[in-house]
């Protein structure tokens, strides 16, 4: 098995507020995140598909396809985006990286054909990220 | 499943990068002088030397609903401050650590150490650290659970 990866790189505002939750709670829970006119990042995503190299073209799925994949799935729905009030699969939460990149996981899944979706890993800044994997699955661990 | 659901089909794992700076020497005293020098080379030197040490902590666990957050950082932060920065950063490992008294304070020690003083977090279980001593080494330690590499 071959793991291959791409990276790309989208920037988008969010805020953590929860409505269940008083001011004074959703400060102390969220600090400086629960900001109500948001702020933002550079988020970096690494998509790691795994598989085996097709023997005619060498490759564990065309990186072209997997290119488009992350361009229609992740670029035009977050991309200078304000993640709370303009990504419809993330109303209702919060924007937190654990759930973006599950969002962004559940979105590249069922797209990816050749090979399978490994390991989603969603950089909020160079010290903080979160991953995700396909739970309990055998066979496509490192 | 609609996207955005919780899904237990989705692993999600929360990693955090922290730095520290701190000086060891690679040293065996049941070895002979020639040996430790042969063995660590430069790292040998008896007045030690540094790092920028990287340390990258991953924990699992529930997100919860209500904050969106396996554990609040705050909570990891101040964690891994009392435990593993506020002992280690700007000291001499081998001289300032108690548990490099007598282990020698190579990166793979210093990962299990390291899991050692950080598995005890209570808001999240911890997977696995990875150790970068430089841009050109890490070291991982997922302690007795192989599950703990790579979801």
């Amino acid at each position: 098995m071959v793991l291959l990866t791409r990276k790309i790189e989208f920037a988008a505002s969010h805020l953590y507020n929860n409505p269940d939750f008083s001011p004074e709670e959703n400060r102390r829970v969220f600090g400086k995140c629960n900001n109500p006119h948001g702020h933002g990042h550079n988020y970096t995503l690494e998509v790691t598909v795994a598989g085996e190299p097709d023997p005619i073209t060498g490759m564990v799925l065309d990186l072209k396809d997997l290119k488009e994949i992350l361009e229609r799935e992740v670029m035009q729905r977050m991309d200078h985006r304000f993640l709370n009030f303009e990504v419809p699969e993330l109303a209702g939460q919060i924007p937190t990286c654990e759930n973006i990149a599950r969002v962004i996981w559940q979105l590249l899944d069922p797209k990816i054909k050749q090979g399978k979706l490994h390991r989603v890993r969603l950089y909020e800044t160079p010290d903080l990220f979160a991953d995700c994997y396909r739970n309990g699955s055998e066979g496509t661990k490192a | 499943m609609a996207p955005g659901a919780q899904n237990s089909a989705v692993k999600t794992e929360l990693g955090r990068r922290y730095h520290f700076a701190a000086s060891h020497r690679l040293h065996n005293p049941a070895l002979s002088e020639e040996e430790n020098c042969r063995i660590y080379g430069k790292c040998n030197n008896p007045y030690g030397h540094g790092h920028n040490y990287t340390l990258e902590v991953l924990v699992s666990g529930k997100v919860d609903p209500a904050t969106g957050m396996i554990a609040n950082l705050a909570d990891l932060d101040g964690f891994v401050e009392r435990e593993v920065l506020e002992p280690f950063d700007h000291k001499s490992l081998n001289e300032d650590v108690a548990a490099f008294r007598a282990t020698i304070p190579t990166t793979e020690n210093l990962c299990i150490e390291i899991f050692r003083r950080l598995k005890p977090f209570s808001k999240a279980k911890l997977e696995r650290v990875r150790v970068q001593e430089t841009s050109n080494n890490s070291f991982e330690y997922a302690g007795d659970n192989p599950e703990g590499f790579e979801g």
